[in-house]
């Protein structure tokens, strides 16, 4: 198999990975802890928006995550043919 | 017999029909069927299987009331224990699918070309595989007692042949089967009473969006302000604050989620799907399914919280509806008149203080503390048994395969023809059944604690040693083996430091510790640490050591694409 082809795909599957990991970060740790108690002063409904991200909208976050990232690499795989079936 | 027990029998009698008839459609008849259900499973039957496997009793009966007494900070579990699945979707699953084994010792076995990793592998699964089952019998027998008025012990028993029978018989394909009905069944059950109780309370059918709604007394209040209300003026701290410092929040959270990642019983399952592609999805649809329990939970806590404060706050002993007296028989709830005013005085402060109340009860009493009709306070007794036998099938299936794989075929007896392996896989399975089944009537003082430190564990041995047998192609088995050895070695002095108190005399000198805590971070916590430290002792270990042969680091090339999964899982 081309090396250099294996190299790129790698390389554009590390590019989303860590974007996406970014994201994972700035919900959970970013705005569920480290930023809660200023999340906290905004309020939406009945939920203060820090507490909110900390029970609620980071796992919803994180759902949509994992989708993003199998349309993403469904669409990667076929790119450079390393798709299966 | 009262209709709430009649239910109850009816309901647990017919879910327990339909997984013994599972077990039987779905023999075993080969080791790949027994480890990896043959490898063909759908992402959506996997999917589920991996959401009733991951759900232990635990999550189905504790961890709402853990979080309707923590507030803010039961924030740890539900980020804790579902993030752990974007670090497995994004950087574990594809990969060891395409690998295509079976078991979680095989990867870090071949990876790192070593008998000894293979055998250190082998140990941290087992150790994290059974301090986690224990606590799955126990729950197995308390749900028994408490619903069907049989003896713990007996509720033990009969939960271990249930096992036993789809476990031994079935392996993989027997367990994924049934946990597919046990997630349908367990979801069904925790999802009932909370969209009952969400319409009671606020008028909103949904209870993610009811708890952040107003009230449905027409006063306008938001339940979340009434709930903080309470809570302050009874000298509790505001729910929707926490007590817990940042940094332990941010520590617990990690080593949560590190650890899910890193369990062996749930990477097991990613071996079970077709294609890599396969893997990604079931890994997005298992926390799909999984967030829809996780996201539930901290409304319930929410609603139980706050119908508890206002049913016995200040109120008359002697007119608490019948709830209150039937649990007090168990002893999950409990008063004592200090003051002898007759009336029940709930505050946080310790001395005056009247009411004791097991944080189990907010899920297992919530149906009746909000008058719910019999069948839905029954449906609570499948549920739970449902979320504790399937997450013990799966442990026991990595024990078992541990063993009869790892250990005796590919370490003592190499030998051992197909059909030998298969039979040693059962009997191990077997004996794995009664050895949890002993702990489960048993019990060990610490289950309870260890359990939460399995995590610990995992996050500080596995993690790290697959994350760089995948991300760093010139990782070597000596760097990776004294990474796992350190990491687990570090996670194990800290428990029994912190939590059992070992060096210091003991259960009763570990509340005086505290301020001795590493960096402030709880023992819960410290497996983010101990996973640091073994990244970086492996890094170290590895640049003063030869790099990986030629042949290893193919591997590593390889499994990084996923076209020829189908392939890999018969070399």
């Amino acid at each position: 198999m081309d090396t250099d082809l294996r190299k790129k795909y790698w390389n554009e599957n590390l590019k989303y990975l860590s974007i996406l990991l970014a994201i994972w970060f700035l919900v959970s740790y970013g705005f569920g802890i480290l930023l809660v108690d200023e999340l906290n002063t905004i309020r939406i409904g009945g939920f203060k928006l820090g507490f909110w991200f900390a029970q609620q909208g980071s796992i919803y976050v994180f759902v949509i995550l994992i989708f993003v990232y199998v349309r993403l690499m469904n669409k990667l795989d076929k790119k450079y043919g390393f798709n299966e079936d | 017999m009262s209709d709430v027990q009649i239910w109850t029998y009816v309901l647990v009698a017919l879910s327990f029909g339909l997984y013994i008839g599972i077990a039987i459609w779905s023999r075993a008849a080969s080791t790949k069927e027994f480890y990896v259900a043959g490898g063909g499973v759908s992402p959506l039957a996997n999917g589920m299987a991996t959401a009733a496997d991951w759900m232990s009793a635990a999550s189905f009966i504790s961890m709402a009331g853990i979080i309707s007494f923590a507030g803010y900070d039961g924030a740890v579990y539900l980020m804790g224990w579902t993030g752990g699945y974007v670090l497995l979707a994004l950087l574990l699953a594809p990969y060891l699918r395409k690998f295509g084994k079976f078991t979680v010792p095989d990867f870090i076995g071949e990876r790192y070309y070593s008998k000894t990793a293979r055998v250190v592998a082998v140990f941290c699964a087992l150790i994290v595989s059974f301090t986690y089952v224990a606590g799955q019998m126990r729950g197995v027998g308390i749900v028994f007692s408490r619903y069907l008025e049989v003896d713990i012990n007996t509720g033990v028993v009969i939960g271990m042949v249930i096992v036993l029978f789809y476990a031994v018989l079935g392996g993989m394909k027997g367990i994924t089967y049934t946990q597919v009905a046990q997630y349908c069944v367990l979801i069904f059950a925790f999802m009932v009473p909370a969209i009952f109780i969400s319409i009671q309370m606020t008028g909103n059918p949904i209870p993610q969006f009811g708890f952040g709604d107003t009230l449905s007394d027409g006063s306008g209040t938001y339940l979340l302000d009434k709930l903080d209300g309470l809570s302050t003026e009874l000298g509790f701290a505001e729910y929707t604050s926490g007590s817990k410092t940042t940094i332990d929040v941010f520590a617990i959270t990690l080593a949560l989620m590190v650890g899910t990642a890193g369990l062996p019983h749930v990477i097991v399952r990613f071996f079970t799907v077709k294609r890599v592609r396969d893997a990604r999805k079931s890994a997005g649809l298992a926390l799909l399914f999984i967030a829809i329990l996780y996201t539930t939970a901290p409304a319930v806590a929410v609603f139980a919280r706050t119908n508890l404060i206002e049913t016995v706050s200040g109120k008359e002993y002697g007119n608490m509806p019948e709830w209150f007296s039937r649990w007090e028989t168990t002893g999950l709830i409990a008063h004592e008149d200090k003051n002898g005013d007759g009336k029940i005085q709930y505050v946080a402060a310790p001395e005056v203080n009247e009411l004791t109340v097991d944080r189990d009860i907010m899920v297992l009493a919530n149906p009746e503390i909000a008058d719910l009709p019999a069948w839905v306070i029954g449906l609570i007794a499948a549920g739970g048994l449902a979320a504790a036998l399937s997450t013990a099938a799966g442990l026991l299936l990595v024990i078992s395969s541990s063993v009869s794989h790892d250990l005796i075929k590919n370490v003592l007896n190499p030998g051992l023809s197909e059909k030998g392996e298969l039979w040693a896989a059962r009997i191990s399975a077997a004996v794995a059944v009664v050895i949890a089944g002993y702990f489960g009537i048993n019990p060990p003082g610490f289950v309870a604690a260890v359990v939460a430190l399995a995590f610990g564990l995992a996050a500080a041995s596995f993690f790290p040693a697959i994350i760089l047998g995948i991300f760093y192609k010139k990782m070597n088995s000596q760097g990776a083996i004294s990474g796992m050895v350190v990491g687990l070695c570090l996670m194990l002095f800290y428990m029994l430091k912190f939590k059992f108190g070992i060096f210091d005399g003991g259960q009763e000198a570990v509340a005086g510790l505290q301020d001795d805590w590493w960096f402030g971070i709880s023992p819960e916590g410290f497996g983010s640490i101990a996973m640091v430290v073994n990244f970086i002792v492996a890094i170290a270990v590895n640049t003063f050591t030869d790099d990986p042969p030629e042949d290893v680091q193919e591997i590593v090339e390889n499994i990084r694409i996923p076209s020829g999964a189908g392939d890999a899982i018969d070399h």
